[in-house]
């Protein structure tokens, strides 16, 4: 728990390096309006999956096929709005057919006893394979501007995107359930001994299941505000989202093993990556370094508690 | 008489059905493969003339080779992320190397493509071995590292066939018996792999690590090495498979190979290894990669969109393991009858 505690210190020390770094080197500009309201832009789908993602890694299990449901759910708007569906009607069907992908995850991993990186994997194939028979190769783009906007513009008066406004909301939504509930006591225990769990009365495979339905309709609330905000329907939007958010995720303190981690740190981990991203970009650094400094800080965050574990392990002998 | 003649014959049925439970595995991938190619050569007799399958086996020879890496992982309860990444640090730097040093020998070149591999699975295994962390975290945190590395070093540029010693071009598609030599040297690996993971003590300890690695360390098994010798193994052959990339394809940028290690752990798990470790072969997971491979193939030759692929390997890999799963639970409820006789 201490471990915890301070990688989390250290994710909100790197933070305000960043932040620092950033203003200091762009003369200012790092943290103006203009460029916050693109830095949130950048970290919507991000930030809205890493959310229920969190639960499902705290309670053990792992879900790959987030940014496939993305897929399929953009590929779905663009396939019913040519079709000549209402957006109305479009974006609650999207959200139930995420939630039903989600089911599937769940249900063969709490009913048929699969393990859930296994079943994810294929159906990362599986769903990104419908949202191609769906919509093939191509692009739908002809939506309407007043929905548009909610992926490209602010809320009016503020610098804020609305995706953000979106995350920001679910994100106190999910803090609550993982922080502050019965529930989220449940999917921590879930995650710490499983066995342990079921004996103690709590119906783990429920939790599971809707742990997995609310990554599924997430993904797919993701899928709409991506296809928003580039004002395109593709199959292939988001392919290969899954291991960003995961990345960002484990970047932020959660154990891949389940039972440890926070809502807090992953939100940080996020903002870190975003932040990050959007500093190179601004300094004309190509991208590249960006991916060498993801998988250093992925490697940091898991090495460094087992570090300091060895360090503390290593005193104790000598004392 | 009757308890005895029935402990026995339940007996020898909990048994059958444990060989077959092992059996069905490499047979149903053979049956689905069947499945698979004949309606297909029914409705195009030329799927099956020697220049197609030879097609075959060589577009899946790739992901064969770094399924049977990923393999020797998989059986210890870890997996390798990474394997794209190094394929494409190793393709490229290759690919760079024969261009910058046109008189170096072919086999030296490989050889360089397989140490590039060879240094990226030894960083892998310390991380997992000394480390002491989660392979899945390591993996994708070099997955990132490696293919950063990769772009950085390309620097946007990619390497031509025009570039290359033809005596490289030639591997990638000249024959030996009417069988083109990357399928050969595929089939190599292929064979030395099942050979020590069969055969070999420290090929049986990595199945005693994947069942229960507690239980492995106690019976003095060194867990840590091995692991960081599976993680080299892997890292080593994705070199190789790097290397033979460029044979293959001739053009390499900074691109190759992405996304390229779900294909591998789905083909590996399709071939009937398990991800938790404990059992699988090989010969299953390349079995798995060339049915993976198959399949899209006999889509183009059957006109069906292409867009279809991808929902039916993620169907195909789904039902393997739920067909593994409903199998392991009736084996186990045989085995429990069994036991129970026995005991009364």
């Amino acid at each position: 728990m201490r471990n915890l505690l301070r990688w989390e210190t250290a994710l909100v020390f790197l933070l305000i390096v960043v932040a620092l770094t950033g203003q200091v080197s762009t003369d200012g500009s790092f943290l103006s309006g203009g460029n916050l309201f693109y830095l949130g832009l950048d970290i919507g789908e991000i930030a809205l999956i890493a959310l229920p993602l969190t639960l499902v890694i705290v309670a053990g299990e792992i879900d790959l096929s987030v940014a496939s449901v993305l897929g399929l759910s953009s590929a779905l708007i663009g396939w019913l709005w040519n079709a000549g569906w209402p957006l109305e009607t479009i974006l609650p069907t999207v959200i139930v057919v995420g939630a039903l992908c989600g089911a599937f995850n769940g249900l063969l991993v709490t009913r048929l006893g699969l393990p859930s990186l296994a079943v994810t994997i294929g159906t990362l194939a599986l769903y990104r394979g419908l949202a191609l028979v769906v919509l093939g190769d191509t692009a739908v783009a002809d939506f309407p501007a007043s929905y548009t906007s909610f992926g490209t513009a602010p809320v009016p008066g503020t610098d804020i995107p609305y995706p953000i406004v979106l995350a920001v909301i679910l994100a106190i939504l999910f803090g609550i359930a993982l922080h502050a509930s019965s529930f989220g006591r449940s999917v921590y225990a879930i995650g710490a001994n499983e066995e342990g769990a079921r004996f103690s009365g709590i119906r783990v495979k429920r939790i599971k299941l809707i742990l997995f339905v609310l990554a599924g309709a997430v993904a797919a609330i993701a899928g709409i505000v991506y296809t928003f905000r580039f004002s395109s329907a593709r199959a292939d939007n988001g392919v290969g989202l899954e291991l960003a958010v995961v990345a960002a995720v484990l970047l932020g303190g959660v154990s891949i093993f389940g039972g440890r981690g926070s809502l807090f740190g992953v939100l940080a981990g996020v903002l870190l990556l975003g932040g990050l991203r959007n500093l190179l970009i601004l300094q004309d650094t190509s991208t590249e370094v960006l991916t060498i400094v993801t998988g250093l800080l992925l490697l940091v965050s898991v090495l460094a508690p087992s570090l300091t574990q060895r360090v503390a392990t290593l005193r104790k002998a000598h004392s | 008489m009757t308890a005895a003649t029935a402990v026995a014959t339940r007996r020898t049925a909990a048994r059958r059905l444990s060989t077959r439970v092992g059996r069905v595995r490499e047979l149903g991938i053979v049956v689905a493969l069947a499945l698979v190619i004949i309606p297909t050569a029914i409705v195009n007799p030329r799927f099956v003339q020697a220049q197609s399958l030879r097609d075959l086996l060589l577009n899946a020879s790739i992901v064969a080779l770094l399924a049977v890496g990923q393999t020797l992982v998989v059986v210890t309860r870890n997996v390798d992320l990474s394997v794209g990444s190094v394929l494409g640090l190793s393709a490229f730097l290759t690919a760079q190397w024969f261009a910058d040093h046109p008189g170096t020998p072919l086999l030296a070149g490989i050889g360089f493509g397989v140490a590039v591999g060879l240094a990226c699975g030894l960083l892998n295994g310390l991380l997992v071995a000394l480390g002491n962390v989660p392979s899945l975290v390591v993996t994708l945190g070099t997955l990132y590292v490696f293919r950063g590395i990769d772009y950085a070093l390309a620097e946007g540029r990619q390497v031509n066939a025009a570039n290359l010693p033809d005596a490289l071009l030639d591997l990638g598609s000249s024959r030996v018996l009417g069988i083109p030599i990357l399928v050969l040297i595929t089939v190599v690996v292929i064979a030395a792999a099942a050979l020590y993971l069969h055969s070999y003590r420290s090929g049986r300890e990595l199945y005693a690590i994947g069942s229960n690695p507690e239980a492995a360390t106690l019976a003095g098994i060194p867990v840590a090495k091995r692991t960081l010798a599976t993680f080299v193994l892997s890292g080593l052959i994705a070199g190789l498979a790097g290397a033979l990339w460029v044979a293959r394809y001739g053009t390499v940028d900074a691109a190759a190979g992405t996304g390229l290690e779900l294909q591998v752990v789905a083909a590996v798990v399709v071939g009937g290894v398990a991800i938790f470790g404990g059992s699988g072969t090989v010969a299953g997971a390349a079995l798995g990669a060339l049915l993976l491979g198959t399949i899209t193939s006999c889509l183009v030759v059957l006109q069906i969109p292409a867009f279809w692929q991808q929902a039916i390997a993620g169907a195909l890999l789904i039902s393997a393991i739920t067909v593994d799963r409903l199998l392991a639970l009736r084996l186990a409820k045989a085995l429990r009858t069994t036991e129970g006789t026995s005991h009364a």
